[in-house]
């Protein structure tokens, strides 16, 4: 028995999220007293695979063949179930990302595996095997029972945080034998946006909504996130009137992201926006509106206007790092 | 070509939730039903190009896994454009179970475009389309925000994480797709509306399929701490309040 671990990587390396997935799948295991074994799929280094035990993954199974170096969903969910029959893997644990979202859902059929997508927490109880998950968009949780005998679960991101437990690797290389069918897929052409922090790696989050006013007021949220180390973000009524690109959108329709501190200004909090930022740990916000409801979700909040708001905020950061 | 589109019925998203008496299930008497948001968007990109390419595109047809209370649902689809409809007649226990009573319907009903919304926004799963896929065995591609099929070649973009990418597939596929593949649903026309009302809608028998998963219980999430208030001219207690009480920047 084992609790196997898919994870992905970023031009060979792996990032935060990678361990958090071990630290959980460390914790699972912890539970059901067996061991983690982390499967890497792509061209990593043995020094990159082998950090991975630090978080508790005893065993490294990476698969290294360039056929893989683009995400694939067949042929990914072939692999991961190959190798989850081969370890006898009675749990897996997939990021609840968009690789997560396109191969686990194939890996549960392949292996009768009943699915919780989104957990928050470790298992409640492994016997029965039960976990909690976000539904309604934050707005309830379930604990959801898993009845199959394989289970696999998807993490919510930064929802339990890294754990170590150093453990001695033992890196195996896996090279799989797939059909040519797993391959129907091909990528044409990759478009970068280059030098951004990813909205959803991003700790500090600065996002706008209609009170902004119009794109051309952009400038000091861009200028705050830059100053923060953090990424930019919006509100849905911003990219649908095409101010934002689409990808900056966080909501209920759009991303949902939990980073240590969210602000958000002349956003004025309808449900299905807060649903894609609630679990920030610290949501701050900016409003004309003593009555909006962004402040009904948020810890620190200001009335006023952000057009003078704003350049204050950025005046007060500035100052304290002598710029 | 035919396009299918998997609807999800759920509650409308500005609904407050309420749970029963127990917790082992949520109060929806009430409850307004909607399309969910992604099938909706994926529907209306659908319309669409068969509008723009009515001799590529032969017929749209949806489908739901839901008992009688989802007709409505299928027919607001009629109403925007879809042409005809099927419901499997079961509820939708878990997302196995719905890919599996959609995988069985669509083995006997080919299409060549499947398209799926990522996620409910009742569950949360985001699971459905590709495990049809997989239950279909044919290629899926998630995070899907362009679609389209001029002169008769289907060109496909796909989010991933800090860009995107085009993509090659073959047909038949199942196309899991996000916000940007449509920015407003459509809206239906009177014209629609009244149509809506002959268009086939097909009730299917579902197969026999057990679900691997159950909800156990429900909770709602614990209020939130009353928000700090700081005046606009005082922005430097913001700061203060942010750097050394919640130490996060």
């Amino acid at each position: 028995m084992s609790v196997l671990v898919y994870l992905e990587n970023w031009d060979g390396k792996f990032k935060k999220l990678s361990y958090e997935l071990v630290s959980y799948a460390n914790g699972i295991a912890q539970q059901l007293n067996t061991s983690v074994v982390a499967l890497s799929i792509g061209n990593v280094e043995g020094e990159e695979l082998k950090k991975v035990s630090l978080y508790g993954a005893s065993k490294i199974i990476a698969v290294n063949d360039p056929k893989f170096d683009q995400l694939v969903n067949q042929a990914y969910a072939s692999v991961i179930s190959q190798v989850a029959v081969n370890e006898q893997a009675s749990v897996l644990v997939f990021a609840g990302n968009m690789t997560g979202k396109a191969v686990a859902p194939r890996v549960a059929v392949k292996l009768k595996a009943g699915m919780v997508t989104g957990a928050v927490a470790l298992p409640q109880t492994t016997d029965p095997f039960v976990v909690k998950k976000k539904v309604y968009t934050g707005k309830a949780f379930a604990s959801v029972l898993i009845k199959s005998s394989v289970k696999i679960i998807t993490l919510a991101q930064n929802a339990y945080g890294l754990h170590e437990q150093p453990a001695e690797p033992v890196v195996e290389q896996f090279s799989p034998q797939l059909p040519e069918k797993d391959f129907a897929t091909t990528v044409i052409e990759t478009n970068m946006l280059t030098g951004k922090l990813l909205l959803t790696d991003a700790e500090i989050v600065v996002s706008g909504g209609r009170g902004m006013k119009g794109p051309e007021f952009w400038q000091p949220i861009e200028e705050l996130a830059a100053l923060l180390g953090g990424a930019t973000a919006c509100s849905r009524p911003v990219a649908d009137e095409g101010w934002r690109p689409h990808h900056e959108h966080v909501g209920q329709t759009g991303k949902i992201i939990a980073p240590t501190v969210y602000f958000a200004f002349g956003i004025s909090g309808a449900i299905q926006h807060l649903g894609g930022v609630s679990s920030s740990k610290i949501i701050v916000a900016v409003n004309k509106d003593k009555d909006a409801p962004i402040f009904e979700a948020a810890n620190y909040g200001v009335v006023g206007d952000v057009a003078t708001v704003l350049p204050a905020l950025i005046k007060c950061l500035k100052d304290i790092k002598g710029q | 070509m035919k396009i299918l589109i998997c609807l999800s019925n759920v509650p409308d998203t500005t609904t407050k939730i309420r749970l029963t008496p127990d917790a082992k299930g949520v109060d929806m008497s009430g409850v307004q039903w909607i399309i969910n948001p992604w099938d909706e968007l994926a529907l209306s990109r659908a319309i669409d190009l068969k509008e723009k390419n009515p001799s590529i595109i032969e017929k749209i047809s949806v489908m739901t896994v839901g008992g009688i209370a989802a007709d409505p649902t299928i027919r607001k689809a009629f109403a925007m454009g879809a042409d005809d409809g099927f419901r499997i007649n079961a509820e939708p226990l878990d997302a196995y179970f719905v890919a599996a009573q959609l995988a069985e319907a669509i083995k006997s009903r080919p299409y060549d475009i499947i398209l799926c919304g990522i996620e409910s926004s009742d569950t949360n799963g985001c699971t459905v389309g590709a495990m049809l896929a997989e239950f279909l065995d044919v290629p899926s591609v998630s995070s899907v925000s362009f679609l389209d099929v001029e002169g008769g070649k289907v060109g496909i973009k796909r989010e991933v994480d800090g860009g995107y990418q085009n993509v090659n597939t073959t047909l038949p596929f199942v196309a899991v797709v996000q916000k940007g593949i449509a920015i407003e649903p459509k809206i239906a026309t009177m014209r629609g509306i009244m149509a809506a009302r002959t268009k086939p809608l097909q009730v299917i028998e579902p197969a026999a399929i057990e679900p691997l998963t159950e909800v156990v219980n429900y909770e709602l999430p614990q209020a939130k701490t009353a928000c700090k208030m700081v005046d606009a001219a005082n922005i430097e207690q913001l700061v203060d309040m942010l750097h050394n009480e919640a130490r996060v920047i």
